[in-house]
């Protein structure tokens, strides 16, 4: 396994009190795989990436549980200094606003560049000549002559190729994307997703895809891991989950997806919000806006059940599994 | 179709590019809208889509009169609003109202929710008198599902989708006929938008209002729009009722837009034929000769450089049994196309909304300015 993330907790001191932010997530991503992790704002999707990348902010945040896997060693005993090796050459990240991730006042061709300097201590022109062949393999048009520009001068959809060139520089064993295509339009977002899927194949790569967007997931996913409150809910391989999902929240999120013959009927809407951190409700999180919630969601936190039917290799963290995939 | 209650001829809104600061020159023009028709009926609801500096969030400023349009003409039941001023200007803008995106901030931090969604009443003193104005607001707050007792809370208070919902009440304060939603669910997450979107289905029924509802996703266009139109760089391309667009799109542009929308189905991977375009949308500073299209269709011939595309039923569907396909399409070789095979019944479902506005990246440079 390429990676594995095992029991992790993470919380935020704030002011006003602490905010747990991700409670007890576990997920793995083998070499070739892409994992989606689905979950709304809040979820605590994106704070498990951030754990995993090591670039949480400490503080607020902290680790207070929980093992990250990295080929086996746990990046969590690492020193900062050994972490830094470890980023960027082993594993990497795309963000999702690829303006606000670029360095405004530096050329693309430098900061591309950085990542040979730094890392493997190539010269400036060594670095630039590879930068220009990066570019190329992103499929940006006039690589050589646009090594020069700055990333205001380029459109969200060639930024974003740029963030993608960044992040394979060094041929990582793992790229964390999250939301790597939320902010571009949809005929660019095919098109950036398209190069992402190839890029991965041909480098055989683990990708851990982090989204809201159920079409995208269904695009391009293996297996999908459902966040909610700071917890997987569900996790299975993407064919299972959207033609029989396990947990009720899943199940509502597939449903508010308007549908051709729901034209002109209300649609199906999951009630009420999402918990504050501050406030988790007590046993299963969701219980509240849940159809199906009896008096033992209220009590007892479901474990992540292992669900016997429709599919194999899949987990549930609710008690009614079974009614939730017949119902 | 009924007595349009809008209709809107011509309209182009250009920004113009100077050069120098004591002898100013235009020296271009952005085109952000460049020559928009169409028309509302009462009651109905008009989706409006395209991708991020099309346009259309300036033709939605513009039926509310927050941006004066270059030329062209919005009448408003026979009359023309652009032309008017004053009393007869604030009259009619009393029956256009408008929702939003982004609710965080769109809402006054400062001003209690009672405050805001009272505030028309300050500017349209004859729709509620001063003594009845907090009992109305306490309604609207019923209407939209938020408790009453919620009035002088401020907007920190309240969720994305709480704050849409005081937004949306704002708009319904004068009783408006027409209401303008330029993205009002994109802000907010899967869960809370069928929320909303059902919220505005049953106000337009229980207030009898017409909407021009604008938004990029597809999906939800789709699911509350009785007629869509599809703009790309300042222009309307394509125009019809729902089914008509979604099921038997014409133009290339449209096409392209359907199959690139992720289908929230994997099994539908196999099978599906997406239409990758090239490159991207021009810049409106910028724009092609003849149609603004062809510089990333994959049909374009000499004479769509030429020749500007007309919107109208495109020839070949000018006989009877052209059936759905008959409708107004934007293109010299418009063609019907099945963009997913028949057995894939939800082709146009689900892009959901970004967390990111997307209108935030409209002004950036593209690759051909360059």
């Amino acid at each position: 396994m390429l990676l594995e993330v095992r029991d992790l907790h993470v919380e935020f001191r704030t002011r006003d009190g602490v905010a747990k932010a991700v409670n007890g997530v576990s997920y793995s991503v083998d070499e070739g795989e892409t994992l989606a992790v689905l979950g709304e704002s809040g979820s605590g999707k994106s704070v498990t990436a951030q754990a995993i990348m090591g670039i949480l902010d400490t503080p607020p945040g902290k680790i207070t549980a929980g093992e990250i896997l990295f080929q086996g060693e746990d990046l969590l005993k690492f020193k900062e200094e050994e972490r830094r090796k470890v980023r960027g050459a082993q594993m990497a990240m795309i963000f999702q606003d690829a303006l606000s991730s670029l360095n405004p006042v530096l050329s693309v061709g430098a900061q591309l560049g950085e990542m040979f300097t730094v890392h493997q201590g190539m010269s400036r022109k060594a670095a630039k000549a590879k930068a220009i062949e990066l570019m190329e393999r992103v499929r940006i048009p006039a690589a050589a002559a646009r090594v020069g520009d700055y990333p205001h001068q380029f459109s969200g959809g060639m930024r974003q190729r740029i963030m993608i060139a960044m992040a394979l520089a060094l041929e990582p064993d793992l790229i964390i994307a999250d939301e790597p295509t939320t902010a571009l339009d949809v005929t660019v977002q095919a098109q950036v997703m398209d190069l992402l899927a190839e890029l991965q194949r041909e480098l055989n790569m683990g990708l851990i895809l982090i989204t809201h967007d159920l079409g995208v997931v269904a695009d391009v996913a293996d297996r999908i891991a459902v966040m909610y409150a700071g917890r997987i809910v569900e996790s299975a391989p993407v064919h299972d989950i959207y033609k029989a999902p396990a947990h009720p929240y899943t199940k509502g999120l597939l449903e508010s997806i308007p549908r051709l013959d729901q034209k002109g009927k209300e649609l199906y809407a999951i009630k009420g919000l999402p918990p504050n951190l501050m406030h988790i409700p007590p046993g299963c999180a969701f219980n509240p806006r849940c159809p199906l919630a009896q008096d033992v969601c209220r009590t007892d936190v479901p474990p992540l059940y292992e669900v016997t039917e429709a599919g194999t290799d899949r987990v549930s963290a609710c008690h009614f599994w079974r009614e939730c995939l017949h119902g | 179709m009924a007595e349009p209650i809008l209709q809107v001829r011509g309209l182009v809104k250009h920004y113009p590019l100077t050069q120098g600061i004591v002898f100013r020159k235009q020296i271009g023009a952005v085109k952000a809208v460049d020559g928009v028709d169409f028309e509302l009926a009462a009651g109905e609801t008009l989706g409006i889509v395209g991708e991020s500096g099309c346009g259309k969030s300036t033709v939605a400023k513009m039926l509310v009169n927050l941006e004066k349009p270059t030329a062209g003409e919005i009448a408003y039941k026979g009359e023309d609003v652009t032309r008017l001023s004053g009393r007869a200007l604030k009259a009619v803008r009393r029956n256009i109202q408008m929702v939003f995106q982004d609710p965080y901030t769109s809402l006054n931090p400062r001003m209690t929710v009672g405050d805001i969604i009272g505030e028309p009443y300050e500017i349209h003193p004859e729709v509620a008198p001063k003594g009845d104005r907090r009992r109305k607001v306490q309604d609207l707050l019923d209407v939209v599902g938020l408790n009453p007792e919620y009035i002088n809370r401020y907007p920190h208070q309240f969720s994305g989708g709480q704050r849409q919902r005081i937004g949306i009440a704002r708009g319904l304060a004068l009783r408006p006929e027409i209401i303008v939603a330029d993205e009002p669910v994109s802000a907010l997450d899967v869960s809370v938008q069928a929320q909303v979107i059902n919220l505005m289905d049953r106000l337009q029924t229980e207030f009898d209002l017409s909407y021009v509802f604008i938004a990029h996703d597809l999906s939800i266009v789709r699911h509350i729009s009785d007629r869509v139109g599809v703009m790309y760089l300042g222009r309307i391309v394509e125009i019809g009722r729902d089914a008509e667009i979604y099921d038997h799109p014409t133009h290339p542009y449209t096409q392209a837009l359907l199959s690139a929308v992720p289908v929230p189905d994997p099994e539908a991977r196999e099978h599906r034929e997406r239409i990758i375009l090239f490159g991207d949308v021009p810049s409106p500073a910028n724009i092609p000769s003849g149609c603004r299209f062809r510089t990333r269709c994959w049909k374009a011939k000499e004479r769509c450089a030429l020749e500007v595309p007309l919107l109208a039923v495109p020839a070949e569907f000018r006989h009877e049994a052209a059936g759905p396909a008959a409708h107004d399409s934007a293109c010299h070789f418009a063609e019907e196309k099945q963009v997913v095979p028949p057995e894939e019944p939800q082709e146009e479902s689900k892009k959901e909304s970004p967390a990111e506005p997307v209108d935030k990246i409209q002004d950036e440079p593209t690759d051909d300015v360059k």
